[in-house]
Parts: structure tokens; C-alpha cells; sequence
């Protein structure tokens, strides 16, 4: 076992060797840790393959940093995010990109702070998830972000003032987004009239809905991912209840839900940093070249993640990480990088300070004939 | 000494040995760093899910009732012993880890054992499937009851609240609803797993062959008959349930405590149905064969990375796999046979010694 053990180190380090004689290029490990089987495996898929064209990208171009992707599957789930993350550091990985839920990133980046591994996660907002640790940085919002962004959006564009809430208590995101939401709202003159709950077994809404609909609701706040709003669309439909549905980033996606009739999500608003259907350069090529490659149209999770491969390259190029560095070393320089570098990309101009939450404008986008449209 | 007497112990010692002799292997991996992340990752896991098998087993096997709701066990372990840890580390300033998880995991058994028994005084009475369904709907309850739990410690007192967070001023939170139990500072170690694991082969082999074991089987294989000799039912299925119950609690706390964060979706009835799976792959009333299982279930998803998305799919047929292998006769009948040479050795010596 020490044997072949030594001799795949030798020819590892024979073939960096001649790698490192070949070009100048710093290769640069780096494990994406998501969901990409289970319930949630549309995020980790989509985080996937938005890292997948960033790197292809990176590797084209032969600059100065070569992207050697490591993927990992954390099905969702707080146990396995540790095995995959123990998995990604025997594969050699540097950093992680990731990992893409919230839960999961906050098992596996509290690991990572005692380790030593530097963390960017794109999509995992909840709060928990970068409190107390020096290791992790977002992309996106953190939760309660979203809930008050949401809020002050609802107040000053006029969209109505009876708001009904529809949240799953069993999930660390609808909560947390619902309870800045509800802080945020009263602050803004927003009525709550009604506010139900569902967990993750939940198929029928029919009594979420219909409370809302009784009590006369102009805006359906839905804190959720898709799969439930779904759901909540097709039971609006069929009692004929007409409120502007507003959602959060969970909801991106509603339209690639199979056998869901696009048509009930006409109007439903979102919060979101993305839009596939966008015209400036940087969005029409990542769009362009997603599709050729998986033939979907991108969600904003995937664009988190292009992002975030973009970010990570220009942090370790500020930090100097080279291609023999240690994760541990490498942390402690990507950390500081992090606070300094700003970088332009497709989800926004984004900052960051030591606590790892980023700073760019919230923008919202309603569905209109099937296409995501910025207002 | 008996035939059986004798098998019985050759049994119990090659469990021993081999639980030991795995533990000798691992921790002499550790200390010369010959083990990788992800094994060493797995470990503390794994003697969860172990304690897990065997406990449900002496349920399932032994006693002959089916328990539904194991995962709510380890689910109510788990909080208790994050509870406990982080009440002794804000209010009692007890630094030293071990005896923190010392407390939490005897906490978390005797929490579990309590609901066990309350569940099992009304339940184990009746006869049929009713514990199965009961603890079904327990698992389920559990569930949807920490969901809504709110547990904080200020000035070294717990603060409860359900349904809605009312918590006092400078407030740590250590269950936070659907968050789960949060900012864990993990203490649980392999050895921790391991004493755990001893602890509960003693107790289930020794309750196995003991006269309670015998009566608790008794109950299992002829109620009625066992009722006409006088052995009392409900006591004796109640013992079996309950210990189960506090086991599952142990091995949940050392469960919550190897993480920094324990969510109630990580104990759903597929959960219960998993643990489920271990004991009946291992074999009804055979711990070894639990203690086999757990382990190689629970590392095995992970040996099958290499194959990326298809791995469940592959791990699914590995199991009919099984199950059609060690039920094939012709495939037992060789494997009885070439083991048997060994099984004769390991008598006769055993003899030898008793002799001496």
C-alpha cells in the first residue's frame, strides 16, 4: 500500500514537474461540493456545470492560471457534505467552491475552520453559514437579506399592501427569510393578513391558499424553492385566485420543472441577481455557451457559480497561491485576498468584508411569457 | 459446558475480537497517518450507526417486535446531548471534553429510554403490529416537535419556547427550530465511539443470554406459551424496547456531537428505514451481523463515489445482491463448508482450555 502509494507520488510529482517545465501556469485544485443527486440536485447540477464553462474558459485561454475542477456530491444531506469534503481534500483540492445548500455549508465550512480549507460558497445564504468563521465566503445574499430586500421592494415599487406568507417550517431558508420579511414589512407599512406553514412532505395547498385568498391577500410571498411554489401555483390557479406571487431566489428554476404548465407562473415575481435573458455581452456569452453545453437555459445558480470560479482566480492571484500549496496555506492567504479584490461579474460588481457576506444591488425580475424580465 | 453453551461463547468472543481488532487496525492508521480524510472522516459515524443496528436489532431480532421509529430515538439522543453540552460548557464553564460527552451521551440515553418507556407501557400490552405503527407515528412527532423547539441558555439558565422564539435578553441559542441544534463545538471521538460500541455488545449480548434473554425470546418465538409458563409479556418486551430506546439515545448524542449543526431532517422514517435495512441484512437476532452491516452500509456509498451520480443505483443491486447470495443454499452450504474446518479448531481448543 506505501508502495504504490509512493510511486503515484513520485509520478505526481514528475508530472507537475513537467507541467511546471511545459508553462508557467499556476494549475489550481478546485473541488465544487453540491447536491448533484436528491431533492436539491437541480442547484448542485446547475453550480456544476456554471464552474464547469468558467473553468473550461479559464483553461482556453491559457493564462497565467490553469482550473483543475474536483466534483463532489453531498446529496443534500449534513453527513455526506462531510465525507465529500473529506473526499475533495484526498483528491488534492485547494480550495472548495461551495458547497451550494445552506445546511450543508455550514457542517462542512465549520470542519474547514478547524482544518484550515478556504470556502466560497455560491449559493448557500443562510447566516449560520458564514457566522463565527473566517474560512467561508458568499456570492449571493445571506438569507434575511433577501426577506428584507423583498420587503423594501414590495414597499417602494407600490405592489400592494395585504401580504400573505406562505412558508415550510421545517427549512432553515423559508424561515429565515420569512422572519426578516415579517420584521422588515412592519417597518414598512405592510399588512400581513394571513401567514401559513407546510413542511417538506407537503403536496396539497389547497388550506395555505385559501387562507390567503379569504383573507384577501394582494401579494403571495413565497419564500420556498420551486418545487413547492409549483404546487401553490397550480392549487391559485384552480380556485381562480389571482395575487401577484413574489419569491426569492429558491423560485428560480419554477420553469424548468417538469410537467409544470409554464403559463401558471406568468407574473410570479422573484428577487434575483441573474436573468438568462439579459443583454449585456458577459450574460449573452455564459447563456450562449451553457446551452451548447447542457442545453438548458442557466439559473442563477449557475451563474453564482461561473462567478465564483472568476473569483477564485482572481483572489489566488492576488494571494500568490501556487500549484504545490497546502490547503491550509492556501486559507489564510485566499482570506485576506478576499478583502481586498473586487471583481465584475455576471451576477453584479460584488465586495467583501472579513465576516464574508458580499455587497452588491438586489434587483428583481418578473416572469413574462415563460422568460425571466428585469422591471 | 454445553454444545450450545459453547457456540454461544465462541460467538461472543469472535464479536469482541473482531470489534477490537478493527479498533487496534484504525487508531495504528491514525497514529501513522496511513488512513485518508474521508475514512477518518467516517469513523465517529459509523459507531453511530453500529449502536444504531445492534440496538434496533434486540427490538427487532430478539424481541420480535418491529420498532419504525429508531430514528426518533437517536433524533431525541441527539438534542439532549447538544443540549447538555452546551448547557455545561455556558453555565457550568466545564471545559474538559470528554466528560461533557460522557454527560451528554448518558443524558441523551436516559431521555431516549424515558420516551421509550412511555411509549412502550401502553403499546407493548397489546398484541399484533401496534409498536410498529406507534413508533412510526412517533418518529414523525419527534420530528415535527423539534421543528418548532426554541432551546437558548442565558446566565447559566435553559430558556424553552415552542412554536415561537421568546427568548431572554443575551440569548445563545442551542436549538433553534428548523435550523436544528446549532454551534455545536464538536467532542465526539472515535474512542468515545468504540467504548460506546463495547458498551453495547455487553449489554445486548449479556441480556441476550441471560434468563431475561431467554424469556424475552421465549415471548418472541410462543406468546401464548410463554404467557401459560408464567413469564410476564409486557415486562420482558418492555425490557428489550426500552434498553434499545436509551442505546439509540447514546449513539445519537454521540451522533449530534461529532457535528457542528444537527437538523431534524436528518431523522426521517427513511432513516428508521435504513437502520432497518442493517439489521435484517446482517441477520434477525445476529448482532455480529449488524455490527458487519452498519459498518460496510455505511462506508460502502462512499467507496462508490468513483461511479459519481449512479452510485445509490449501484449500491441498491449490491444489496439484492446480497440478500440473494446469503439466502442462496448451494452458496451457504460452501461457504458452511469452508469454514467449517476453522469452526472445529476454535471448539477444540475452546474445549481444551475448559478441560484445563
Amino acid at each position: 500500500m506505501k508502495k504504490v502509494f509512493a510511486l503515484l507520488m513520485a509520478a505526481c510529482m514528475l508530472l507537475c514537474g513537467v507541467s511546471a517545465l511545459a508553462d508557467e501556469a499556476v494549475t489550481l485544485k478546485i473541488a465544487h461540493i453540491g447536491p448533484t443527486t436528491g431533492a436539491a440536485a437541480l442547484y448542485g447540477l446547475a453550480t456544476l456545470h456554471g464552474a464547469e464553462i468558467a473553468a473550461q474558459e479559464i483553461n482556453d485561454a491559457n493564462g497565467a492560471f490553469k482550473i483543475e475542477l474536483i466534483n463532489e456530491d453531498d446529496e443534500h444531506n449534513v453527513e455526506k457534505v462531510i465525507n465529500a469534503y473529506n473526499a475533495a481534500l484526498d483528491a488534492g483540492a485547494q480550495m472548495i467552491l461551495g458547497t451550494t445548500t445552506s445546511k450543508p455549508c455550514e457542517a462542512a465550512g465549520a470542519q474547514g475552520y478547524v482544518d484550515r480549507v478556504f470556502f466560497l460558497t455560491p449559493s448557500a445564504s443562510s447566516t449560520a453559514v458564514i457566522e463565527d468563521k473566517d474560512n467561508v465566503f458568499q456570492i449571493c445574499f445571506t438569507d434575511p437579506n433577501q426577506g428584507s430586500a423583498s420587503a423594501q421592494y414590495i414597499a417602494e415599487h407600490g405592489l400592494g399592501t395585504k401580504i400573505a406568507v406562505i412558508y415550510n417550517n421545517a427549512d432553515v431558508y423559508s424561515t429565515g427569510i420569512r422572519d426578516t420579511f415579517v420584521a422588515e414589512a412592519a417597518d414598512k407599512g405592510l399588512e400581513i393578513v394571513s401567514e401559513t406553514t407546510f413542511t417538506d412532505e407537503t403536496t396539497d395547498f389547497s388550506v395555505q391558499v385559501a387562507d390567503a385568498q379569504n383573507n384577501g391577500a394582494e401579494i403571495v410571498f413565497l419564500p420556498m424553492y420551486y418545487t413547492p411554489a409549483s404546487l401553490i401555483l397550480k392549487v391559485a390557479a384552480d380556485k381562480d385566485y389571482h395575487p401577484i406571487f413574489f419569491g426569492v431566489d429558491g423560485m428560480d428554476g419554477i420553469l424548468g420543472v417538469e410537467g409544470f404548465d409554464t403559463s401558471l407562473a406568468e407574473g410570479v415575481m422573484l428577487l434575483t441577481p441573474f436573468v438568462a435573458t439579459a443583454s449585456d455581452e458577459k450574460t449573452v456569452n455564459f447563456v450562449a455557451k451553457y446551452q451548447e453545453a447542457y442545453g438548458e437555459i442557466p439559473i442563477q445558480f449557475a451563474a453564482d457559480a461561473y462567478d465564483g470560479i472568476y473569483i477564485l482566480v482572481a483572489a489566488a492571484e492576488k494571494a500568490g497561491i501556487t500549484s504545490d500549496m497546502e490547503p491550509e496555506e492556501v486559507c489564510d492567504l485566499m482570506i485576506a485576498a478576499m478583502q481586498e479584490i473586487s471583481v465584475d461579474g455576471l451576477t453584479g460588481s460584488m465586495t467583501w468584508d472579513e465576516s464574508g457576506a458580499v455587497t452588491k444591488t438586489p434587483m428583481a425580475a418578473t416572469i413574462v411569457n415563460g422568460e425571466y424580465v428585469f422591471e | 459446558m454445553t454444545r450450545a453453551k459453547r457456540n454461544r461463547l465462541i460467538y461472543n468472543i469472535v464479536t469482541f475480537v473482531l470489534v477490537i481488532g478493527a479498533f487496534i487496525l484504525l487508531q495504528s492508521m491514525i497514529a501513522n497517518k496511513s488512513i485518508t480524510r474521508s475514512l477518518k472522516g467516517q469513523l465517529v459515524p459509523i459507531c453511530c450507526w453500529v449502536v444504531m443496528a445492534v440496538s434496533l436489532n434486540l427490538v427487532i431480532g430478539i424481541s420480535g417486535e418491529l420498532s419504525l421509529g429508531h430514528a426518533g430515538f437517536m433524533s431525541v439522543g441527539a438534542y439532549t446531548g447538544a443540549v447538555v453540552s452546551g448547557w455545561l460548557l455556558n453555565a457550568c464553564a466545564i471545559e474538559n471534553t470528554t466528560l461533557r460527552l460522557v454527560l451528554a451521551i448518558v443524558a441523551g440515553g436516559i431521555m431516549a429510554g424515558v420516551m421509550g418507556a412511555l411509549i412502550g407501557i401502553p403499546v407493548l400490552r397489546l398484541r399484533g403490529d401496534y409498536l410498529a405503527i406507534v413508533t412510526l407515528a412517533f418518529g414523525e412527532i419527534i420530528r415535527n416537535l423539534v421543528n418548532v423547539l426554541y432551546v437558548g441558555v442565558a446566565d447559566g439558565r435553559l430558556a424553552f419556547s415552542f412554536l415561537n422564539k421568546k427568548m431572554p435578553e443575551g440569548v445563545t441559542m442551542l436549538v433553534d427550530g428548523a435550523k436544528g441544534a446549532v454551534k455545536i463545538k464538536p467532542v465526539s471521538t472515535f474512542t468515545a465511539g468504540f467504548v460506546l460500541i463495547m458498551i453495547t455488545l455487553l449489554v445486548v449480548l449479556n441480556l441476550v443470554n441471560s434468563r431475561a434473554g431467554r424469556a424475552i425470546k421465549a415471548t418472541r418465538d410462543n406468546r401464548i406459551a410463554a404467557e401459560s409458563m408464567g413469564v410476564p409479556v409486557t415486562k420482558y418486551k418492555m425490557m428489550a424496547f426500552v434498553t434499545a430506546a436509551a442505546l439509540a439515545g447514546m449513539a445519537g448524542a454521540l451522533y449530534g456531537l461529532n457535528s457542528s449543526t444537527v437538523v431534524p431532517t436528518q431523522f426521517t422514517f427513511n432513516q428508521s428505514i435504513n437502520v432497518l435495512v442493517f439489521v435484517v441484512l446482517g441477520g434477525l437476532g445476529n448482532v455480529l451481523g449488524s455490527v458487519i452491516s452498519a459498518t460496510l452500509l455505511t462506508v460502502l456509498p462512499e467507496m462508490l463515489r468513483a461511479f459519481s451520480d449512479y452510485r445509490m443505483l449501484v449500491y441498491a443491486v449490491v444489496l439484492i445482491l446480497v440478500m440473494i447470495f446469503t439466502n442462496n443454499p448451494l452458496i451457504r452450504s460452501v461457504m458452511n463448508s469452508a469454514i467449517a474446518p476453522l469452526k472445529r479448531t476454535l471448539r477444540g481448543k475452546k474445549q481444551g482450555g475448559d478441560i484445563a
